[in-house]
């Protein structure tokens, strides 16, 4: 049969001959370019201090965002939440109150808006489905914690961007 | 025997003994951060500066998890194997001479614990007693995998005795004298054994992988072969034991390896040094070279760790039995060879 690639390598075992058998020169050779990794700099990232750069894409940590005027964008559509693959997203609507006005952008706003970080799968539907252009992902890493509960972000506590006023 | 003796000895034995344990302990870290360098990577940096305490926290977690045992196993034995094993690993530190004599005022404090003058049969039959630990470990884990380990373990440990005693007893053609302070002192500035006894010192150190179970010849302890080997069923304080029992063992084959071989504490140039530096600086100095000596050595033990694959049983059993031992012999006899020639010119 015609060999269907030209890898084909014809091994040859020749019988060890003395150098060989008695290995050391084989060990001499081990040892040496063991010895040579020890002076190499090393492939580790001192994670966190060192972080690696992500790419242009990257999809991290949500963040529900502001406009112009420091006014939340998100106006609890739903829209993210039917879009989530994952029914990670839980929303409780409410109206704005006059002297709220310069809070949120539309007469509804969202009073509780609430990820499950354990649900997200990261994939960035809710990003895409935003009418609103309210909710990026462009977060770090979420960090890590000890219990299940602590993993359902609210609004106020670390979903939001800082309330501070453009 | 006077109370000043007792007390000299005795603080010189807490001395030695605290000193072992800690670089045991630390050559735990050093086989950790060795390992990772070589590997391409970081060790552990993140218990203290550099990971310096990492030794520390093993340590704790070793005290602090749960002491269990098996209800089918053998108590007494169960709880023997470890101390066992912990006991012949620290009782080789004995007969080493760590020094030359220092001399304070009028006192000569020799720097060995006891100068027996069968000092490198003692220190052979204490390895040879360690085989005790491993074997009563696995037989008392009512495991099979224990006791298939620790068979293994006896088998290779008493098949590289030989090669080792042989490799002695040329050694001693050459030295005359089984006495460990007598051998240190024949090897003078430049006159290690070493020169002397290439092959013998080969051989020394291959029966001394195999009797350390290290690698390339752990087949008793390897993770991936038989679980944790003689050591599965064990935990917390035992484990700790037969861990450390294992670094303290690498730590006495070094110091006998570089006080048999490669001069103990001597050096070239020591003569010179002692008349600038008196006589209780310069044994300490000497002790320093023998304690850079032992590293070297130690760092070999690692360093070969990561180079050589793991041999396989039937591989272990060819080398020890059918090249080493014939070696071995082959060695006292051209030795002996040669010292008949040479003294008769």
């Amino acid at each position: 049969m015609e060999p269907l690639t030209n890898k084909k390598k014809v091994l040859v075992q020749k019988p060890l001959n003395f150098a060989e058998r008695m290995y050391l020169p084989a060990l001499g050779k081990g040892l040496a370019i063991t010895i040579s990794h020890f002076f190499k700099k090393e492939a580790t990232i001192r994670y966190p201090e060192v972080q690696r750069e992500m790419s242009i894409n990257w999809r991290g940590m949500h963040s529900l965002k502001r406009d112009e005027n420091g006014k939340e964008r998100c106006t609890a559509c739903g829209l993210c939440a039917l879009s989530c693959p994952a029914e990670a997203i839980t929303m409780i609507a409410a109206e704005r109150k006059p002297e709220e006005k310069d809070l949120y952008r539309e007469e509804k706003y969202a009073s509780v808006y609430e990820i499950n970080m354990l649900r997200c799968i990261f994939c960035g539907l809710c990003e895409e489905a935003c009418p609103k252009e309210a909710i990026y992902l462009d977060g770090p890493i979420v960090p890590a914690d000890y219990l299940r509960k602590d993993f359902i972000y609210g609004k106020d506590k670390l979903v939001e961007e800082p309330l501070v006023k453009k | 025997m006077d109370i000043s003796f007792v007390i000299e000895k005795f603080i010189l034995v807490a001395i030695i003994f605290g000193i072992s344990l800690v670089i045991a302990m630390y050559s735990t870290y050093a086989e950790r951060k060795v390992a990772a360098f070589l590997q391409d990577r970081l060790g552990p940096d993140r218990a203290g500066p550099a990971g310096m305490f990492q030794p520390l926290a093993d340590g704790l977690k070793m005290f602090m998890k749960e002491e269990i045992i098996p209800t089918d196993s053998n108590k007494w034995l169960f709880m023997v194997g470890p101390g066992l094993a912990m006991l012949t690993a620290c009782i080789g530190t004995a007969v080493i001479p760590w020094g030359m004599p220092i001399t304070v005022g009028s006192r000569v404090i020799p720097l060995q614990v006891t100068d027996v003058n069968v000092g490198v049969l003692y220190i052979f039959g204490v390895v040879s007693l360690s085989v005790y630990g491993v074997m009563i470990g696995g037989w008392a884990s009512n495991n099979k995998y224990s006791l298939l380990s620790a068979i293994r373990a006896a088998s290779q440990n008493i098949s590289y005795e030989v090669a080792m005693g042989l490799s002695l007893i040329a050694l001693l053609l050459v030295t005359n004298s089984l006495s460990l302070k007598q051998i240190v002192e024949d090897q003078h500035g430049w006159h290690w054994n070493v020169l002397y006894q290439p092959l013998g010192f080969l051989l020394f150190i291959v029966c001394s992988f195999a009797e350390t179970n290290r690698a390339p010849f752990d087949l008793p302890e390897c993770e991936t072969e038989l679980i944790g080997g003689y050591h599965t069923e064990y935990s917390s304080m035992k484990l700790g034991f037969y861990l450390f029992a294992e670094y303290i063992n690498m730590f006495v084959s070094s110091a006998v390896m570089a006080t048999l071989y490669f001069g103990g504490y001597n050096y070239p140039g020591m003569d010179w040094v002692l008349v600038q530096a008196g006589p209780v600086i310069a044994p300490l100095i000497g002790t320093a070279v023998l304690f850079a000596k032992i590293f070297a050595f130690i760092f070999f033990f690692m360093w070969v760790r990561w180079t050589i694959p793991r041999f396989r049983y039937d591989q272990l059993m060819h080398l020890g039995w059918k090249v080493l031992m014939p070696l071995a012999i082959a060695n006292v006899i051209i030795t002996g060879l040669v010292i008949a020639i040479v003294e008769k010119f």
